[in-house]
């Protein structure tokens, strides 16, 4: 139960679904434009994800980074543009229905489920992929296989042992953990991180992006973070937004050589103070 | 941790722990069993009270029906009583109309306000907060006044006039002591708290708990919010619609007050008084209040209020889990000071 | 006269009064996101302290109303520290219970007090009657209340725009963090801002005695009012209370004079729709 077998189903999934997309693209997203009032947070943003990818999502604090998570997953309806998962129009779809097709998000600030057990958190998400969460009739504990695949998730994380535990009883790194745990629990096809690391130690967060890093390489990976270390080291291709516009985009190297990106970010954001 | 390791540590399992961890929170408990068989003591003990203790059961039916949504849903309903009321003149309307046997009248009366919560449970489905107190509200109120305005069908300020309830089961009369009024509301309790009892241990009910805890995170995880919302509203105003239509039963009157703001009002006292999201928190709290009331009968309502008020002050501000979350932190703190004095004990 | 302008007449002065009514909660909702239900309450204590004043003490009708406005401002800066203070970062639900247990303990000392009855109140001979004008009969009382309420508004407006007080008030409705991060002492500044709330609830009651009557329910039954008024004209925003004053009060006004039967249906509908159609109001910001 758990990763493996996860990332089975989700292969032959994901070939179906991109099948019909010459580039094989897992998400892509052109033309996005959202202001708040008069401030533009996406101006003319396109992005594409190829299926498989490490993917970093870096810029300044207040970019529209998270922004334009929520622009993707639904959370945020976009002024206009249009967005796709695999070859799907997904645009009009609301945020449940992008998630039950495979693109699922965590969150930059811990948003759990505080009175619940990380279990009974994790179960709920297998649950609802599942399709029984609707089932009033029948106890939950009939339900054996889920509770199982939620428990084998959880243990992957390392959280098996304080999974009885009431959710706000956990250290805060732990949750970061279960944002992620209950992620994998919906199976995903894509998944966007927000800062999966903010607010952790240095040496944790390094264990934290090995974990992300050993994910199958059939689940597509987008991930925010401001430690320029660890982008380098994880991602295979980067993009730089900046004010609500995309900068540049590339692999590691040719971001990594930019003269942009050098003068609006890396100066002045390499080796400063981690953002929490 | 590298990905051989991960898969590893998905393969190795401790699947018993976690069933038996989740199957704990099921099991009955022996103060459950011993609580079900009080509920029959009336019936020798307190004869004289069995017409109390039949309201206190269809009060304690209401306030399971309000916390299903309020307690483990956490939407919030200041308006609750208008489907105990659709309920209550449903049966009502029916015996005036020449049917008066009661089991059938409870089915159509559920029914009656189980489709009168489907329409509105879309609306419900779509707000929060301050927009759906203003909501709730504003719906009991449209109905009341509704049902003020439609005097030929309600009859209006004096209530709907020649209701008679035919004997249960073609036997037993509603008789004046209560007997069979304590009866029937007590099996319908029961009954119904069997069911929702089954609702909140289910996959649905975990839903349903996720959407109290953090109601923006469910899509993230996938969940169909609304339509979950809208089917536990529908299944709670059934309930309500049932214990108003026992309430008209086992009167054989029924009036405004039947929906109006002060019930709305009444049966969220008794839930927040009992424990909110306990399941016993609303019979519990509707046994107090209603027997409290029963007490200080020769007071002026307005006084009773007074107390009410007093009451509701200090419960949100020193027992925000009501009397049955005050007892478990009392058993706790005796647990933990007799763990203490063993320990001190055995050095 | 034509009923029309009767109407609208009539609807304008009673829109004042919710107005001066319900304009103090929709500022503290906006501000502190506190569902005060107790409210009314406020008014209903002005109302009383008026009723008090001038039939036991002779005191003349103009002289009570500042009273009304510091009896309703203290009572609701007590209230405030006392308890209000320790369930804003509650959810909605406790502070609504809290506050409809304070009504109810208003409601029962009212009416231990006073009694249940209507308070009678003689206003002085130079605000009965009425005046003919153009044709249209217009009471001299119902012109005061359009007159005063207006001015009231003025003031509120004027302090609310151009003072020091005023632009913290509009920081903190704005964004409550925003405004601690820059210095404002919020909390200092929302007892003020309840204080003066509370003071124009007591100021409206004191007014309304002699439109609206006085009697024990008047805090549950114009609380519905009032709290219509704010989540129509949404939260925070004065111009938004103030039209949604006027609409209620002309539109409840009209429903009784041209449909009585179904005017209260009518008006909670309209609620309803409003409220669904534009959940943060007419001029809500959300
Ligand atoms: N709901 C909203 N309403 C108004 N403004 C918003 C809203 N959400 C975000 N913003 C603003 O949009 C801008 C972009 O915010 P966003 O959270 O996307 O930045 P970010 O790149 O994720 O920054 P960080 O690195 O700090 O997380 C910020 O200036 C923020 O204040
Ligand atoms: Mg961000």
């Amino acid at each position: 139960m758990g990763q493996v077998e996860m990332g089975q189903n989700a292969v032959s999934e994901t070939i179906t679904a991109g099948a019909g997309n010459a580039d094989g693209s897992a998400l892509s997203a052109r033309g996005i434009n959202k202001s708040f009032g008069s401030l533009v947070v996406a101006a003319d943003v396109a992005i594409n994800l190829p299926a498989g990818v490490r993917y970093a999502l870096i810029g300044p604090n207040g970019a529209g980074k998270t922004t334009l998570i929520n622009l993707l997953t639904g959370m945020l309806r976009p002024d206009a543009g249009r967005i796709f998962l695999g070859s799907d129009d997904i645009t009009a779809l609301p945020p449940e229905a992008r998630v039950q097709r495979g693109l699922v998000r965590t969150y930059q600030i811990n948003s759990l489920f505080p009175q619940l057990s990380a279990l009974e958190a994790v179960t709920l998400a297998v649950c609802e992929r599942r399709r029984i969460a609707r089932t009033w009739w029948r106890p939950l504990t009939a339900y054996t296989e889920d509770i199982d695949e939620a428990h084998g998730i959880l243990a992957t994380l390392n959280l098996a042992a304080v999974c009885y535990r009431p959710t706000r009883e956990l250290a805060y790194g732990q949750q970061r953990l279960l944002e992620i745990a209950l992620a994998l629990a919906t199976r995903p096809k894509v998944l966007l991180l927000d800062e999966p690391a903010a607010g952790v130690p240095r040496e944790e967060s390094r264990d934290l992006f090995a974990a992300i890093a050993g994910l199958s390489r059939d689940i597509t990976v987008l991930f925010i973070e401001h430690d320029m270390e660890l982008v380098f080291r994880f991602a295979s291709r980067i993009l730089v937004l900046v004010g609500g516009r995309v900068l540049v985009e590339g692999t590691p190297a040719e971001i990594a050589a930019d003269e942009r990106v050098r003068a609006v970010y890396l100066g002045k954001e390499h080796g400063a103070p981690r953002h929490g | 941790m590298t990905s051989d390791s991960i898969a590893a540590a998905a393969r190795e399992t401790a699947p018993a722990g976690a069933r038996d961890f989740l199957r704990g929170q099921i099991r009955w408990r022996w103060s459950e069993i011993v609580f079900w068989l009080a509920t029959l003591l009336p019936f020798v003990l307190a004869p004289d009270y069995l017409v109390l203790a039949s309201q206190v059961a269809i009060s304690a039916l209401f306030a399971l029906s309000l916390d299903l949504i309020l307690g483990f849903s956490g939407i919030v309903s200041l308006g609750h009583a208008a489907y105990f009321g659709v309920g209550a003149y449903t049966a009502g309307l029916i015996s005036v109309w020449g049917w008066g046997e009661p089991l059938t009248g409870l089915v159509v009366a559920g029914i009656a306000a189980g489709l009168v919560g489907y329409v509105t449970s879309f609306v419900i489905a779509r707000f929060r907060h301050l927009a759906l107190i203003m909501i709730t509200l504003g719906f009991g109120l449209l109905l009341q006044e509704a049902a003020n305005s439609a005097g030929w069908l309600t009859g209006g300020f004096n209530g709907l006039q020649g209701i008679h309830t035919w004997p249960l089961l073609g036997k037993f009369e509603f008789d004046l002591y209560g007997y069979t009024a304590y009866a029937y509301a007590l099996a319908g309790l029961f009954l119904i708290f069997l069911v929702a009892r089954r609702i909140i241990h289910s996959p649905f009910g975990l839903a349903l708990r996720g959407i109290r805890e953090n109601g923006a995170r469910m899509p993230a995880i996938g969940a169909p919010t609304h339509s979950h919302i809208r089917t536990i509203y529908t299944i709670a105003a059934i309930i309500a619609g049932i214990a108003g239509a026992m309430l008209t039963q086992s009167t054989e009157t029924v009036s405004l007050e039947a929906l109006g703001f002060q019930r709305s009002a009444d049966v969220l006292v008794m839930l927040i008084l009992g424990g909110t999201g306990k399941l016993y928190g609303g019979i519990i709290g509707a046994v107090v209040y209603m027997v409290a009331r029963d007490q200080f009968a020769g007071l002026n309502p307005q006084y009773w209020y007074f107390w009410i008020g007093l009451l509701l002050i200090a419960v949100v501000m020193f027992l925000p889990n009501g009397i049955l979350g005050g007892l478990e932190l009392l058993a706790e703190s005796a647990k933990a000071q007799w763990a203490k004095s063993k320990w001190a004990k055995t050095p | 006269m034509p009923p029309v302008f009767g109407v609208l007449f009539d609807g304008i002065a009673y829109g004042m009064l919710l107005f001066l009514m319900s304009v103090g909660l929709s500022v503290t909702l906006g501000m502190m996101n506190f569902v005060n239900l107790a409210h009314c309450s406020f008014a209903m204590l002005g109302g009383y302290v008026t009723v008090t004043l001038m039939n036991a003490l002779g005191w003349p009708f103009f002289a009570t109303l500042p009273v009304a406005f510091i009896a309703g401002a203290v009572a609701s800066i007590v209230l405030e520290r006392l308890f209000f203070r320790r369930f804003y970062n509650s959810n909605e639900l406790n502070q609504c219970l809290l506050t409809i247990g304070i009504v109810f303990v208003s409601i029962a000392a009212a009416a231990y007090i006073y009694g249940t009855d209507q308070q009678p109140m003689q206003l002085p001979p130079y605000l009965q009657g009425s005046i003919h004008f153009r044709g249209l009969d217009l009471a001299v009382y119902r012109l005061f209340l359009i007159a005063a309420a207006a001015l009231i508004t003025i003031v509120l407006v004027v302090t609310l725009e151009w003072t020091r007080f005023g632009a913290q008030v509009r920081a903190a409705v704005n964004n409550q963090r925003m405004a601690r991060g820059l210095g404002i002492d919020v909390d200092t500044l929302f007892g003020f801002t309840f204080a003066l709330g509370g003071g124009l609830a007591g100021l409206g009651g004191a007014l309304a005695i002699a439109m609206l009557g006085l009697d024990p329910s008047f805090a549950l039954t114009y609380l519905i009012y009032v709290l219509i008024v704010v989540s129509v004209g949404g939260l925070g925003s004065i111009a938004g209370s103030f039209a949604a004053a006027m609409l209620l009060g002309v539109a409840d006004m009209a429903g009784e004079y041209y449909i009585p039967a179904l005017s209260s249906v009518l008006i909670y509908l309209v609620m309803l729709v409003m409220i669904m159609w534009r959940p943060s109001g007419l001029f809500g910001r959300r």
